[in-house]
């Protein structure tokens, strides 16, 4: 599994990083970003989760790749 | 006295008493019956209250202009047509910053003045006003605590955030109570009192332009007259107009707003002994505590200046229409939220729109939030267990910030 962040939707809610911060990275505006290439580890899928369904721009999607899915 | 409301679909009135005291069974009644009210009261505007129109309309900012922010007749420069008294420098200077930027602009102002503003406002940056606030918030409690009572709004909610801004702003904290004023006059008694409105704006202006002034002689370290006054646009200074206009947002935006929140969250937890329980049992909800508390009593529903002819849903605007942003309503939205009328302090979806969404994200959300926070933690921990003295003698503002103003609470024998 693997989230991204749109950042042509990005506000700076803080949302995404406030819930998971192993995840997603702000810069000094707010403006997030996915960690890692976005690779999300096994055991934060609920967070990665979490944070599409909170985030208010609808600006995190994630891609589930077939090994994983 | 304003003619009572007898079909909140086609006349709704956000000055009503009724509507400022429980909104929400209004709002209920519109999102079903006619999900973008309409009325002529207050020189007109239309008020969207389903989630979807919000988020989409807040996004349209072509169509849907922040030249004007406030839904009765308003003049940009904040001095009508009759300045009169009012310092020269500050009539320019409000003229040319076009109001209170960067709330109050569009691209391509927006978007500089918001490039500005939001380092100071980062959850990183914000956390270094969060011992001081903790501090505060003490110390107020300490101040009447063995009282066993107080007044929840006036004595601990309205104290908090004009001396966080203070502290930002770097002018003196003991001046809160006059700020509390002048914000009051121009955000909430001044909403249907031009006079008022415009008194208190002047001297929003006029202090904070003596501030700026003074800061030009003597910068300082950290504090937000210094930082704007130093900071560069495309290699220039920041015009000092503009300067002027975004410390004016600052104390506008940045008091009447979070201390109307702060109450809310008093009012519900005096009510709702499990979710104080809860969360001095497990403190690690308090983030997802103040999340759901800002959905479930946002404050703040700006207005939107309809730029062009167009058709949302059905509902013909013509170019200098409002659009009332409810985003309180679309925060009750049951078509996003599961039981909307609940407090779920461990809600796990929680898409609010409480800074509302798009560009203009509200940007003292972090610091809302970080006032919020330690006001509820701080009030926990003296006094775990109260209540409101009398439930229906609680008071509240309403209008554009909707809060409790006066909200008795006793605790102890």
């Amino acid at each position: 599994m693997k989230v991204h962040v749109d950042s042509e939707k990005c506000q700076g809610h803080n949302r995404c990083y406030a819930l998971a911060p192993g995840l997603f990275k702000v810069d000094e505006f707010g403006y997030a970003t996915e960690r890692n290439d976005g690779v999300v580890p096994e055991n934060m899928r609920d967070k990665a989760r979490l944070a599409v369904e909170n985030c208010p721009e609808r600006a995190i999607s994630i891609v589930e790749d077939d090994a994983s899915a | 006295m304003a003619e009572p409301v007898k079909d909140w679909t086609t006349d709704y009135d956000i000055f009503d008493p009724a509507y400022k005291r429980d909104p929400f069974p209004i709002w209920d009644e519109i999102r079903e019956e006619c999900p973008i009210a309409h009325t002529e009261r207050w020189g007109g505007s239309f008020m969207p209250t389903r989630y979807e129109d919000l988020f989409n309309i807040a996004r349209n900012i072509q169509t849907y202009s922040s030249r004007n922010v406030l839904v009765a007749d308003f003049e940009p420069s904040a001095y009508g047509e009759d300045p009169e008294g009012v310092p020269a420098e500050v009539q320019t200077a409000s003229q040319t910053a076009g109001g209170a930027p960067p709330i109050t602009a569009d691209p391509p102002v927006h978007t500089w003045a918001r490039k500005l503003l939001l380092p100071p406002f980062s959850a990183t940056q914000v956390a270094r006003y969060e011992p001081e606030t903790r501090e505060l918030c003490a110390e107020l409690i300490a101040g009447f605590i063995a009282n066993g009572r107080a007044d929840g709004a006036a004595d601990y909610a309205q104290q908090i955030p004009p001396r966080v801004i203070a502290s930002m702003l770097g002018i003196p904290k003991d001046k809160a109570e006059t700020f509390t004023g002048w914000v009051r006059g121009f955000l909430e008694l001044g909403l249907t009192d031009p006079e008022m409105r415009q008194s208190s704006a002047i001297s929003i202006f006029s202090y904070m332009n003596e501030v700026i002034q003074e800061r030009k002689q003597n910068l300082r370290e950290g504090d937000l007259p210094s930082y704007l006054l130093t900071s560069q646009v495309d290699g220039e200074p920041v015009p000092e107009a503009h300067v002027l206009g975004t410390c004016f947002l600052l104390m506008v935006a940045g008091i009447d707003t979070t201390w109307s929140s702060i109450g809310s969250a008093i009012w519900h937890l005096a009510q709702h002994p499990a979710d104080r329980a809860r969360l001095i049992a497990e403190p690690e909800l308090i983030d997802s505590a103040v999340e759901e508390l800002l959905r479930a009593y946002s404050p703040v529903t700006m207005a939107r200046y309809v730029a062009e002819e167009t058709e949302y849903a059905g509902c013909p605007m013509h170019e200098g229409d409002k659009v009332l942003m409810n985003f309180p309503a679309a925060n009750r939205d049951p078509r996003v939220f599961e039981n909307p009328d609940q407090v779920i302090i461990d809600r796990e979806k929680n898409p609010h729109i409480a800074f509302g969404v798009g560009i203009h994200r509200c940007a003292g959300s972090n610091l809302a939030r970080m006032e919020m926070k330690v006001a509820i933690q701080e009030w926990l921990k003296h006094i775990p267990e109260f209540r409101l003295e009398a439930p229906d003698e609680v008071t509240w503002a309403g209008g554009q910030v909707r809060g409790p103003r006066k909200m008795a609470l006793v605790w102890g024998s």
